[in-house]
C-alpha cells in the first residue's frame, strides 16, 4: 500500500485561503477523523463539504473539504482537499493534525510522480517531473542538513546513540544468548532509560514552539468592541519599540497590521478589521471578524472598559479566548468599576490608555507567557518546522508504545521494534539512515565469536 | 556420462541440493572427492543457534534434510532464548560428528535418482556462455543440464598455523587448485575469504571438575515437523564453561608477531563475529577474562571442541595458552587450531534464484558465496537445487522475500549487498523477525514448497490440517466466555491473576499478559496438540507487533512486486546519480524492492527508476 501523503498546495500566507491536499488510499479516513460534518466516507465524489476541523475537543477551522474519488482526480488516487481559512498557524496545525492521524508530508513534486505513475499525465508534462526529482536529487540532502542546526542535531544525535546502546545490547543479548559478559536488557532497567528518552523528547517538543516563535514571531490578536482602547495599545507597542514596517519577506504580510520586537523576538499584531480607525467614526465591525482572527493568533489581547459592564459580545469574546492564550486588559481603571466578571480562566492586566499605564505590565505578561526571557535566539535547539515536529511526535509515541507494552510485560526483544523505530525516525530529522550502524555497534562494543 | 543436475561438493549445502534435485524428478550426481566425508562437520560440533537454528526449521519445511538428519544425531538440545519473546527463541543441538555425516549418507543412499560420485573436480565446461558440464582431476567429463557449486573452503585453500602455510582443505583433505582458475577464466570475479577454528582437547586429559557443567534441555525437541523426538531428555551429554585468565593473555600477548594473522601470512578477510583469540584479547584489552565452552565431539571418540579458543597461533604457542586454562594444565591437544584461507565469488554476480548472471544454468551455494556456517550454506544448497530442477522445467525459480523467511533475508544480502566478510546469519539481520519465528517455520513456506514440488502431498496435508485446527481454536477462544462465578474468583485468586471484572471471552481473556492457555484448561476444555496451542497463544498475545510487523511488510511488498526487465539499459535512464547507476548496472536487481535495498542508490534515484520504467515499459500494462 502507497503512504497517504499531505502538503500546503497554497502559498502560505498569501490570500485568505489556503488548501491542504491529500492523496492515498487512507485519504478518505484520515480527514475524516478530524472533520466535523458530514461522514466524508459516504458523500458522493466530487462534492464540497461544509464543517469544521477539530483537535479532539477543540476546533481549529471552519472549512470547506472537496472529495474527489479515484479514478477521476489529480494523482488517480483518492484525493481530499481542505480549504483553511485561518492563516499561517491554522494551516500548519491542520497539516500537522494530518499527520499525526497517519498521513505523511508529500515530498517535493510528489503529487506529480504520482500522476504519472498512475497514468494521469502524459510524457512532456513527465519531462518535468524529471527535473523536479534532479532538482530534489541535488538539494535533498543540503536541506535535511541545514534543517537541522548545530546543537539540535547533537540532541537528537545523543537520543540516537543512547538507543542504538539499547538496541545493540538487545540483540547481543538474542543473538548470543551465552554470552554473559553483555549485560541483559530487562523490564527493570529498560524503564528508567526509556524514561529519560522519553523526558528528553517531551522537552524537544514542549520547546518547538520556541523555534516557531524565533522563525515566525509571535501572532498577537487584540480584540475588543470599538472604542474600547484596541487602537491606543496598538499604537504606543508600535511607537515604543520602534515599530517595523509590515514588509517582512515571505510572512504574513497581508494580515500584518504591524511588527515590534519584544526581547529579540518578534510580535506580529494580527489585522483585526479596523482596530486602527480612528476612534470617532462608528464602526460596524462585529465580533465575527475579530473571531477570524483570534484563530491564527499564538496570543489573544481582549480589552475590556472598566467602567461599563459585560455586553454581549463581551460575553462571546470571554467564551471564545479562553481556550486561547489570554491577557485581557481592563482599560480606564480610574474610571468606576461596573465590570464585572469570573476572572478564572485569564490573565488580568490593568490598565489605563490615556495615562499610558499598564503598558510596561502588559508586555512583562506577554515575555512571561511564552518564556521569552529565556528563549535563546542565536542558538537554534529548537524543532523549527512541521517535518521535524512531526517525526518527533512519531518517534515519542513509538517509546510511549514501548513503555506501555513494558508495563504489560511484553518480551524485550517486541519492545526493541519500538525502539528501533524511534531511532530510524530520529535519523531521519538529522538525515542519517544508515542501516548497518547497528550491526556496526554490534561488533564494535561486544567482543564475540566462536 | 550426461546427468540432468550436477552438484559439486559433498558438504551441507551439496547434500541438501543434490537430494532435492532427485527428489524432484532429476536424474543427479553428486560429485565429492571423498564420499566418507560428505556432511562433514569440520568446526563445531552443533546444528542450529539464533537464527540458525529457524534456518533449520525451514530447511525442513521447505523439503530438505538438516532437520531430520540433525533430530537422529544429536546428543544434547536447547531451546535458546526461552526466556524471551517467541519472534527470537531458536533450536541448537549437540550434534555427533560420527552420526550425523553418517545418517546423511543414509538419507542420500536411498534417495532415488541420486547417484554420488567420487572425484575431485577441476574445471568447469561453459559453451557460449551455458553451463555443459565438468572436468575431473582425472581428465574425464562429466555433462550436464544445471551445475551446482558448493566447494565450500576447497578452492585454492590454505591451512595456517602460524608462519606455516599448507595447501588443503579441512581434514588433511586434497583442494581443489584449478576450479577457480576456471571460474575466472569464465568471468567471475574471486575474493579470498579467511575462517578459522579452535584446538580439540582429549577428553580424558581434561579436568572437568574446575568448569561449570552445561545441561540440555528437559523438554522433548525435534528440528522438523515431521518427526517425533526419539531421544531421552535425561540421557544428554554436558558441555562445559571455563574462562580464559591472565596467564593465557599474557603467553598471546607476548607471541602475537607469531600467529598467522598478526604476523602478517594471511590476505584473506575474516569475520568480525567469529574473531581469534587473540582477535578478541587485542580488541578487547581492558577485559580480564574471556568465555570458553568445551562441547564433546562425538560418542564415538574422545575428542572435544574448546569453543571461544580459535587462533593462528604456531603449535608450541598453542599448547601453552591451552595449558594455561583452568581445568586443561594436562591437556592433549588432538588437532591444532588453525585458520584456513579460500577463494569464493562475489554473490553479487548471483541471481536471487542463485543462477550465477555470468553462466547459464550454473548455480552455486555456501561458503563459495562468501557464507559462513553448515546452516546457511544448507539453506541456500536446498534454494539451488530446487532453482535448478525449476529451470529446467522451465518454471519460476524460488525467491523466497525477505518477510518470508531468514533464507530469504540470506539471499537478498548476498545478492543485493553482497559480503565483504564471511556471511554469519543473525537475528538483527531480519526486519521482520517477528513474522519469522521458530514455530511457524512450516505455515510460512510448506505451501510454498508444495507448489515446487519439494514436499510430499502428506506433508502438505499435514500443514492444512494444522492451519484448520488454528483457526478452531482461535474460533473457539472467541465464541466462549467466562462467566466469573464464586468458583473463578477463586481459581484467579489464588493464582494471584487479577479478577475480571465482567463475563470475558477466552480470547480476550489470553491477550491478558499473565495469562496462558494452560492456565485457560481449568474453564475450557482444549483438545488440541501443543503446537496448535502454542501458534494461538502467539498469535493472540502479541497481536499488535505482529499486525504491525504485517502491514510493514506489506508496503515493501507493493515495492518488489514493481519488477524491473531484464533488458533495462541504465545508461538510458537520465539524472541518476553516478555512483546508483553503476551499483545498478553490477546488481541489477530485480525489482524496485530489491533496487531500493542496494546501499548508495538512495529514494531519489529509486522515484527516477521508477519514472523511467513507466515512460519506457508503461504502454505494455
Amino acid at each position: 500500500m502507497e503512504d497517504t501523503i499531505c502538503a500546503i498546495s497554497t502559498s502560505l500566507g498569501v490570500g485568505a485561503i489556503s488548501i491542504i491536499r491529500v492523496s492515498g488510499q487512507e485519504a478518505l479516513d484520515i480527514v475524516n477523523k478530524i472533520f466535523k460534518g458530514k461522514d466524508l466516507t459516504k458523500v458522493k465524489s466530487h462534492t464540497i463539504n461544509y464543517g469544521y476541523i477539530y483537535d479532539g475537543e477543540k476546533n481549529i477551522d471552519e472549512v470547506l473539504v472537496s472529495v474527489m474519488l479515484a479514478p477521476k482526480t489529480y494523482t488517480k488516487e483518492d484525493v481530499v482537499e481542505i480549504n483553511c481559512h485561518g492563516g499561517i498557524s491554522t494551516t500548519n496545525k491542520v497539516l500537522e493534525l494530518l499527520l499525526e492521524n497517519g498521513a505523511r508530508l508529500a515530498e517535493p513534486g510528489e503529487f506529480t510522480k504520482r500522476a504519472f505513475l498512475n497514468g494521469r499525465i502524459d510524457l512532456t508534462q513527465a519531462e518535468s517531473v524529471d527535473a523536479l526529482l534532479k532538482s530534489k536529487s541535488d538539494s535533498a540532502r543540503e536541506v535535511a542538513l541545514n534543517g537541522v542546526s548545530g546543537s539540535l542535531g547533537k540532541k537528537i544525535k545523543n537520543l540516537r546513540s543512547i538507543l542504538v546502546e539499547l538496541l545493540a545490547n538487545i540483540e547481543v543479548n538474542i543473538d548470543f544468548p551465552e554470552y554473559e559478559d553483555a549485560l541483559e536488557i530487562t523490564h527493570s532497567n529498560l524503564k528508567p532509560r526509556l524514561t529519560e528518552v522519553l523526558e528528553t523528547l517531551k522537552d524537544l517538543l514542549a520547546t518547538a514552539r520556541n523555534g516557531k516563535i524565533i522563525s515566525e514571531g509571535l501572532n498577537v490578536a487584540i480584540v475588543g468592541r470599538p472604542n474600547v482602547g484596541k487602537s491606543s495599545i496598538l499604537n504606543s507597542l508600535l511607537e515604543e519599540e520602534k515599530a517595523i514596517v509590515t514588509d517582512i519577506a515571505g510572512t504574513t504580510r497581508d494580515i500584518i497590521e504591524g511588527s515590534a520586537t519584544l526581547n529579540g523576538i518578534l510580535i506580529n499584531f494580527i489585522d483585526t478589521a479596523g482596530i486602527r480607525e480612528t476612534e470617532d467614526v462608528v464602526e460596524k465591525i462585529g465580533v465575527d471578524k475579530s473571531i477570524a482572527a483570534i484563530d491564527s493568533a499564538d496570543l489573544v489581547i481582549l480589552v475590556l472598559n472598566n467602567n461599563e459592564e459585560l455586553t454581549d459580545e463581551d460575553k462571546e469574546l470571554l467564551e471564545k479566548i479562553k481556550k486561547y492564550e489570554n491577557i485581557i486588559f481592563i482599560n480606564k481603571t480610574d474610571l468606576e468599576r461596573k465590570l464585572l466578571f469570573n476572572k478564572d480562566d485569564f490573565t488580568i492586566v490593568d490598565g489605563n490608555t490615556k495615562e499610558i499605564s499598564g503598558l510596561d505590565n502588559l508586555k512583562k505578561e506577554i515575555i512571561n507567557k511564552f518564556n521569552l526571557e529565556k528563549i535563546e535566539t542565536k542558538d537554534m535547539t529548537y524543532l523549527s518546522n512541521v517535518r521535524q515536529i512531526d517525526l518527533t511526535k512519531k518517534a515519542l509515541k513509538a517509546v510511549e508504545h514501548a513503555l506501555a507494552n513494558l508495563d504489560e510485560l511484553i518480551p524485550v526483544d517486541m519492545l526493541a521494534i519500538d525502539i528501533k523505530q524511534a531511532w530510524d525516525l530520529l535519523g531521519e530529522i538529522i538525515g542519517e539512515n544508515y542501516q548497518d550502524a547497528l550491526l556496526d555497534e554490534l561488533f564494535t562494543n561486544f567482543c564475540l565469536g566462536k | 556420462m550426461k546427468y540432468d543436475v550436477i552438484v559439486v561438493g559433498g558438504g551441507h549445502a551439496g547434500c541438501e541440493a543434490a537430494h532435492i534435485s532427485a527428489f524432484m524428478g532429476k536424474k543427479t550426481a553428486l560429485v565429492t572427492a571423498n564420499i566418507q566425508n560428505i556432511a562433514d562437520m569440520p568446526c563445531n560440533p552443533s546444528i542450529g543457534g539464533t537464527a540458525k537454528g529457524i534456518i533449520v526449521r525451514e530447511i525442513d519445511a521447505l523439503g530438505g534434510l538438516m532437520g531430520r538428519v540433525a533430530d537422529r544425531s544429536h546428543f544434547q538440545i536447547k531451546m535458546l532464548n526461552n526466556a524471551k519473546g517467541p519472534a527470537v527463541r531458536s533450536l541448537r543441538a549437540q550434534a555427533d560428528k560420527i552420526t550425523y555425516p553418517k545418517e546423511m549418507l543414509k538419507e542420500l543412499e536411498k534417495t532415488k535418482n541420486l547417484t554420488l560420485v567420487e572425484s575431485m573436480t577441476e574445471g568447469i565446461i561453459v559453451d557460449n556462455n551455458k553451463i555443459m558440464g565438468i572436468t575431473l582431476e582425472n581428465g574425464d567429463k562429466l555433462f550436464c543440464d544445471a551445475l551446482i557449486l558448493t566447494t565450500g573452503t576447497y578452492l585454492k585453500g590454505n591451512i595456517l598455523i602460524g608462519a606455516k602455510n599448507t595447501p588443503g582443505g579441512p581434514h588433511g583433505e586434497k583442494r581443489s587448485n584449478h576450479l577457480s582458475d576456471s571460474l575466472k577464466a569464465a568471468g567471475f570475479t574471486i575474493q579470498r575469504l579467511k575462517t578459522g577454528t579452535p584446538p580439540r582437547i582429549k577428553a580424558s586429559s581434561i579436568d572437568f571438575s574446575k568448569m561449570k557443567e552445561e545441561l540440555g534441555d528437559k523438554e522433548l525437541y525435534t528440528f522438523s515437523v515431521d518427526g517425533i523426538a526419539q531421544y531421552k531428555v535425561d540421557d544428554q551429554q554436558k558441555c562445559y564453561l571455563l574462562y580464559t585468565n591472565a596467564e593465557t593473555h599474557k603467553i598471546i600477548n607476548e607471541n602475537l608477531d607469531k600467529s598467522s594473522m598478526y604476523g602478517g601470512y594471511v590476505t584473506g578477510i575474516g569475520p568480525r563475529y567469529c574473531p581469534s583469540i587473540e582477535d578478541k584479547i587485542v580488541r578487547f584489552s581492558d577485559k580480564e577474562r574471556h568465555q570458553l565452552f568445551l562441547e564433546p565431539e562425538s560418542l564415538y571418540y574422545d575428542e572435544w571442541y574448546l569453543q571461544g579458543f580459535s587462533t593462528s597461533m604456531p603449535e608450541d604457542v598453542q599448547e601453552r595458552m591451552v595449558h594455561s586454562l583452568s581445568g586443561l594444565e594436562n591437556a592433549v591437544i588432538t588437532k591444532w587450531a588453525y585458520a584456513i584461507e579460500y577463494d569464493a565469488i562475489d554473490p553479487l554476480q548471483l541471481k536471487p534464484s542463485l543462477e550465477t548472471k555470468v553462466v547459464e544454468n550454473l548455480f552455486t551455494a555456501g561458503q563459495i558465496n562468501g557464507t559462513s556456517g553448515y546452516e546457511e550454506a544448507a539453506a541456500q544448497g536446498l534454494i539451488a537445487g530446487i532453482n535448478a530442477v525449476n529451470k529446467l522445467n522451465k518454471k519460476e525459480p524460488i525467491i523466497l522475500k525477505r518477510d518470508e523467511a531468514y533464507t530469504g533475508v540470506l539471499i537478498d544480502d548476498l545478492v543485493t549487498k553482497g559480503t565483504g566478510e564471511p556471511y554469519r546469519m543473525l537475528t538483527s539481520r531480519a526486519e521482520f523477525r517477528l513474522i519469522l519465528r521458530h514455530d511457524n517455520a512450516d505455515l510460512r513456506l510448506r505451501e510454498i514448497a508444495f507448489k515446487n514440488g519439494s514436499v510430499t502431498k502428506q506433508q502438505y496435508d499435514k500443514l492444512i490440517e494444522k492451519k484448520n485446527q488454528i483457526i478452531e481454536l482461535k474460533e473457539l477462544l472467541a465464541e466462549n466466555k467466562l462467566k466469573i462465578t464464586k468458583e473463578v474468583k477463586e481459581i484467579f485468586e489464588s493464582a494471584k491473576k487479577e479478577v475480571p471484572k465482567t463475563t470475558i471471552s477466552y480470547l480476550n481473556l489470553l491477550k491478558r499478559p499473565e495469562i496462558n492457555l494452560n492456565f485457560i484448561k481449568q474453564f475450557l476444555e482444549l483438545n488440541y496438540d501443543i503446537d496448535i496451542l502454542e501458534q494461538v497463544e502467539i498469535e493472540v498475545k502479541y497481536e499488535g507487533y505482529i499486525k504491525k510487523a504485517y502491514k510493514e511488510a506489506e508496503k515493501t511488498r507493493k515495492l518488489e512486486e514493481k519488477i524491473i526487465p531484464n533488458d533495462i539499459d541504465y545508461s538510458k535512464v537520465n539524472n541518476l546519480a553516478s555512483e546508483a547507476r553503476q551499483k545498478l548496472e553490477k546488481i541489477r536487481p530485480i525489482s524496485i524492492g530489491q533496487a531500493a535495498r542496494i546501499s548508495g542508490v538512495n529514494p531519489v534515484d529509486i522515484s527516477i527508476l521508477a519514472v523511467y520504467l513507466k515512460k519506457e515499459y508503461g504502454k505494455n500494462e
